[in-house]
This record gives structure tokens, C-alpha cells and sequence, in this order.
């Protein structure tokens, strides 16, 4: 799960990692309300869900008040990556004497946490990466132990040269590590994390992400999604125990097992055809699963044909079958369904499919072929 | 010998009064697994398929000196089950869970390595030794006793794999799910290592997804310690970036993670990689000369 740069920001806050002051505002008028009446070099920045605001335009400064509402309206309503921006962040711009990046991450290798630090601030750490990674300072934390003053203070060290400076640091990763654990996080940056003339270490920009799995014990944290209309539905999927996700094609897909989804969509395009989404109905054969799944795939406007791909394990092909001609006598649909059933029961399950009048394959691989001929048809 | 089970493993189950529990203890059972027990706090005493139900795993244990532990308890209390199996003194604990917290499996992990406990998932099928022993939820009749050594992430494109696999007369000498989580026990390395050191495997089949950066490791490891042939096949080549594909981890991030330079890294290695998972039964054969 993600959040805005603000909320990001709020936590850090919360946290007593220091932030510069700042206020979100949807409009014009909000920011004629509530920035303070001074003009003071502040910076606008449009609060969406991407990354690469500063190149899309949407990160500009400001010298007074008046440019602030001015600037905030060239950005509101701007398109970033596909992403219109309904707010902004107006914050007081601080004088940068030196920039540095720090993050945390979840390592799956270490399988512990990363913590991620460099002088190289300010810009984007995958390119350091790339560029030249000998910059990235990397210190794995044991899950258990936790951040260690200690550990915080040699990352420190290699950074900052002022002990006054080393110490603000310092005590900045052990309080973004706190919140990173109690908040369940899977990333964690501050990008930059800078040094003002006044010698004050302070957040400039910040970014986390959240472990999906643990939502379900992080209710504050939850209250912070904000999804798209496309991400919604996503959400709606999952929670009738369905994984969804909308692509660009035409062929509709349901199937059983994330692997088994992702393989079928592969080979959807691999035959010349368009996936239209990715859907993992999961284990179950309730016949309500699999009209929800049903309904998820024909409200896609460009679904033009459904192949249905089922490998029964424990679930049982014949009651799949039931499930699949319940949902379709619900339905009432026009586009046309290819179905697959393989595995335990297959052929009473398929002579189910049979009798209702439906075309059957036996392996996914003519089930591919044939729906998106099917989905030629209908053109 | 295959790898991890056999006919002796002594199996208990966590969770064994849930529905999941309770549902594979008697497939289990069926297939000729050693259920020996099953643990549910508060309903030590009872019965369930048979099968002797204990408060703890400690209390398991000691009675019936199991030696693997499957799990099926929920997400929010799994990581603490699979670290109270591992105290126990569980040699191998098979988490099927799926949604548990990277945060607890990380804990989890500190103690596995502390114990010397091997895991398996969390969020996977299971394994299973043909003929001799079955442990999660994988459909037995699948499979066929063989000298092929499987090892994937997934659960259901797993069994299409061997069913082509056992159609074709390739049947397995050990197969491993093991999981679709970013943070989870053994994996890709860990188990090539035993399947090139188990007389029995004479290949793998290695089936990988988007995510992490394991099947790049795999493929050096190949490259550089196997003498025995693998075939792969990789899955999500058509997932967009940044999108959680079902599995926790299963996800293409800053542009790494991709299906491209999985398959590039294998390609590096020598080791074939089927365009669809029809292609891999032939692919095996090519490589075992048959």
C-alpha cells in the first residue's frame, strides 16, 4: 500500500523526525486560507501517487504568497503519469547546504531489513545503483535486535563529519527504523535528507510503502489508502477472496492459483492474443466466487471472449462446473466462454460444461488458441 | 531418498480443528503420510480423522516424537506457530498460510536459524515424496514416482507442470512448493543443493516467477555448483510493473524483479527455459538424452 508524500510526512512528524512546516490544500482558495500571510520562499508540490512529480512539472517554488496560490493553481488538475493531481503540499523551501539519501527496506535475501544510506541525496538511488553503487552505504538489522544506537551512529559517521550533525542524523534513522516496525512498513525513505546553513538535519521529501498483509493489524495506516477507480476494484476483488488486476487487452481470463494466472496471460500473449486482466479465483468452487469473478471480467468493457483455466487439486472439476453454469444462467451473457478443466473430476466436470451447451477444452494451450479466435470473431 | 521426506517423516498439524486442518489431515492420511498428531490450544485430548489432538507442539512431540509439522493456522498467529514448532524441536515446519506478515515471518526467521529448523512457505502447497509421503494440500494423483526433482513458487501451474510431466512418463523424485512470499524458508539454492546431492534426482524442473532476484542466484548457482540438468520456466513475463500478482511476492519493483532478466540469467547459465509450460517435458528429455 502506498501513501502521499504528505502523509508520509505527517508520520515522520509524529515520529519527531523534523520536517519542514506544510499544509495540503485541494485548491487555490484553501491555500489563500491556510498558508500564513508572508512571503517566504515555499515550495509546491503535487501530491500524487508517482514518482518523477519535479520533471512532470509539478514541484515549483515560490517567493510569496501570491506566486504560492499562483503556482498551486498551474498544478491542481495536471496530469503526472496518467495520475490527475487534486492536491498539493505547500511547504516552507529550506536552504540545502548538502543533500543525502537514507531508506529502509525489506531484504529478501537477508530476510531482515535494509537500512540504505548515501551522500548521494536528492536524486534518484536507483540510479546511483546503477551509476555507481560504491556510494551506497547498506547495514542489514537484524529483525530481533533492532536499530542499534551504535548502528546508527557508524551509518552516521560515514556521512556527516560535524559530531553536532552526526548526532541529529543518527538519532533520525533510529526514529524512522521505529516507525518503519511499528507501522508494518515495506519502504522507507527520506530523499533528501538535508543539512540547512542554520546546521539543522531535516526531512525534505519522504516515501512509504505498507506491507498488504499486514493491513489487517494496522487500522491508522489503512485509513491513509487512497486508491484509483481501477485500484478500487482491485480492492473490492480481494476482498470477495479474489486477486484482480486490469490490463489493456481483450481477453478475459479466470483462473485457479496466482502462478497458473500469470502463466495463462503469458501464454494469451504469446499466441498473439491481449489479456484483458489477471484473476486468481483462488481454491474454492463456491458458485458465488465464481459469478463475482464472472461479473469483474464482463464489466471490462473490452473484453471481447473468457477462457476460463482450472487445474482442480483438492477442488473438484465437476463442482467448478456447477459454479460456472450458475454464474452463467445469472449472468446472461453474450461474449463468448471457453473453459478449461483439468485435474481431479475433470471429465464429469466437463461433460457438465458440455451439456449446458458450452464449448470445452482439455489443456490451456487450446483453450489460448481458441479464445482468442473467439475474440476475432466478435469484431 | 529423495529430499526432506520419506515414508518414516512423522508429521503433526497445526490447526488440525480448522476446516483446512482438519480437510487435508484426512487426505494426508489417505495418501499413507504419518499423521501422528495434531495441535489446537484448548482442544488437547480430543480426536480428529483419528488423529490425537495436543495444546502444544511440546506436548506433541514428546508423545508421539514427530519430526515435521504442517500448519495451516490463520495468518495473524501463524509466524508464532511456526516459531513455537521450531522450540520444539521440529526438524522441518511447512507453513501453507498465505498472508502472513513479512514482519513476523522475519522474526520467525531469527529463530529458525537459531534452532537449526528448516522451513518451507510461508503461503505454499506443501511437498511431497511419491509413494511414500505427502505433506499440504498438492492432489496426489498427480503423481508419479520418478527421478525428477521439482522446485516452484507456485501452487496450481506446479501441477499442471507435473501432470504433462507424469503423462510423458517423467515422474518425480521430490516435488517442493515454496510459496509465492517475498520472506520465506528454503528456496531455489537450498534446495538444488540437495537435489544435486540425492542419488534418486537425475534433473529439475525449476518454476520461478517475477519478483526478488533468487532465480538470477539459481542460475549462478547452476552455472557454477550442478552438474545435473535443470529446465525452468518463469511465469508473469506479461505483468506490468509494480502490481502484487496475486502472490505477496510476486511484484515487479524499480524496474527489477522482471521475467526478461530472469530468463536472460538462465539463458546465461545454460539451462533451458520453456516458453510455455508445454515445452518442458520435451525440454527434460532433450537434457536426459532421452
Amino acid at each position: 500500500m502506498k501513501i502521499h508524500e504528505f502523509q508520509a510526512r505527517n508520520l515522520f512528524k509524529e515520529y519527531g523526525i523534523p520536517v519542514p512546516d506544510g499544509v495540503v490544500c485541494h485548491s487555490e482558495e484553501e491555500v489563500k486560507q491556510c498558508v500564513p500571510d508572508d512571503d517566504r520562499l515555499r515550495v509546491v508540490k503535487a501530491q500524487v501517487h508517482v514518482g518523477g512529480r519535479g520533471k512532470a512539472g509539478g514541484v515549483k517554488l515560490a517567493k510569496t504568497k501570491a506566486e504560492a496560490i499562483e503556482k498551486a493553481g498551474e498544478i491542481l488538475g495536471m496530469d503526472i503519469k496518467g495520475l490527475k493531481v487534486e492536491k498539493v503540499l505547500v511547504a516552507d523551501a529550506v536552504d540545502i547546504e548538502k543533500e543525502f539519501y537514507v531508506g529502509l527496506i525489506n531484504d529478501r535475501n537477508t530476510k531482515s531489513i535494509t537500512l540504505m544510506a548515501s551522500a548521494e541525496g536528492g536524486v534518484e538511488i536507483e540510479e546511483v545503483a546503477r551509476v555507481s553503487p560504491e556510494k551506497i552505504i547498506k547495514m542489514t538489522i537484524d529483525p530481533v535486535m533492532g536499530l542499534m544506537d551504535w548502528q546508527a551512529r557508524k551509518i552516521a559517521l560515514q556521512l556527516f563529519d560535524d559530531p553536532k550533525q552526526m548526532r541529529q542524523a543518527a538519532a533520525i534513522l533510529v526514529k524512522l527504523y521505529q516507525l518503519y516496525v511499528d507501522t508494518d512498513s515495506s519502504l522507507a525513505e527520506i530523499n533528501p535528507l538535508v543539512v540547512t546553513p542554520d546546521k539543522k538535519v531535516m526531512a525534505i521529501d519522504g516515501k512509504m510503502n505498507f506491507d498488504d498483509n499486514a493491513l489487517y493489524r494496522q487500522p491508522d495506516i489503512l485509513s491513509l489508502r487512497e486508491s484509483t477507480p481501477d485500484e478500487e476494484k482491485e480492492i473490492d476483488a480481494n476482498e470477495k477472496g479474489l486477486s484482480y488486476i486490469k490490463l489493456d487487452g481483450n481477453i478475459g481470463c479466470m483462473v485457479n492459483g496466482a502462478g497458473l494466472a500469470m502463466a495463462t496471460m503469458d501464454m494469451i500473449k504469446l499466441y498473439g492474443g491481449e489479456p484483458a486482466n489477471f484473476l486468481d479465483i483462488g481454491g474454492s468452487s463456491n458458485p458465488q466466487k465464481v459469478v463475482e469473478a464472472m461479473n469483474i471480467l464482463i464489466s471490462d468493457k473490452n473484453v471481447k471472449a473468457v477462457m476460463i483455466n482450472i487445474f482442480g487439486g483438492i477442488t473438484r472439476c465437476d463442482d467448478v462446473a456447477r459454479g460456472l453454469v450458475t454464474a452463467l444462467d445469472e449472468i446472461k451473457t453474450n461474449i463468448p466462454v471457453v473453459i478449461r478443466l483439468s485435474g481431479t473430476n475433470a471429465r464429469e466436470g466437463l461433460e457438465i460444461i458440455r451439456e449446458y451447451g458450452l464449448p470445452t477444452v482439455s489443456t490451456m494451450s487450446e483453450a489460448a488458441k481458441k479464445a482468442i479466435e473467439l475474440s476475432r470473431s466478435q469484431d | 531418498m529423495s529430499i526432506l521426506i520419506n515414508k518414516d517423516t512423522k508429521v503433526i498439524v497445526q490447526g488440525i480443528t480448522g476446516r483446512d486442518g482438519g480437510f487435508h489431515t484426512k487426505k494426508m492420511k489417505e495418501y499413507g503420510t504419518q499423521i501422528v498428531g495434531g495441535i489446537s490450544p484448548g482442544k488437547g485430548g480430543t480426536e480428529v480423522e483419528g488423529v490425537p489432538v495436543f495444546n502444544t507442539v511440546e506436548e506433541a512431540v514428546s508423545a508421539t516424537g514427530a519430526n515435521a509439522s504442517v500448519i495451516f493456522v490463520p495468518a495473524p498467529f501463524a509466524g508464532d506457530a511456526i516459531m513455537e514448532a521450531s522450540y520444539a524441536g521440529i526438524d522441518l515446519v511447512i507453513c501453507i498460510t498465505e498472508g502472513v506478515p513479512v514482519k513476523d515471518m522475519m522474526k520467525a526467521n531469527s529463530v529458525l536459524k537459531q534452532n537449526g529448523t528448516k522451513l518451507i512457505g510461508a503461503n505454499c502447497p506443501g511437498l511431497i515424496t511419491p509413494n511414500e509421503c505427502l505433506i499440504g494440500i498438492l492432489p496426489a494423483m498427480i503423481f508419479k514416482k520418478g527421478n525428477i526433482g521439482l522446485i516452484s513458487r507456485s501452487g496450481t501451474l506446479t501441477y499442471e507442470v507435473v501432470n504433462m510431466l507424469t503423462e510423458n512418463d517423467l515422474g518425480q523424485s521430490t516435488c517442493v512448493g515454496i510459496g509465492g512470499d517475498p520472506v520465506s524458508g528454503l528456496y531455489f539454492i537450498d534446495l538444488l543443493e540437495m537435489y544435486e546431492n540425492d542419488p534418486e534426482t537425475k534433473a529439475v524442473v525449476l518454476i520461478g516467477e517475477i519478483g526478488g532476484d533468487a532465480e538470477e542466484q539459481a542460475a549462478r548457482f547452476i552455472k557454477e555448483k550442478m552438474t545435473k540438468p535443470v529446465v525452468a520456466f518463469i511465469a508473469g513475463q506479461s505483468a506490468p510493473p509494480g502490481k502484487r500478482m496475486g502472490h505477496a511476492g510476486a511484484i515487479i519493483s524499480s524496474g527489477s524483479g522482471t521475467a526478461e532478466e530472469k530468463i536472460k540469467a538462465f539463458a546465461e547459465a545454460e539451462v533451458p527455459v520453456a516458453k510455455e509450460p508445454g515445452e518442458i517435458p520435451g525440454l527434460v528429455k532433450q537434457k536426459l538424452g532421452l
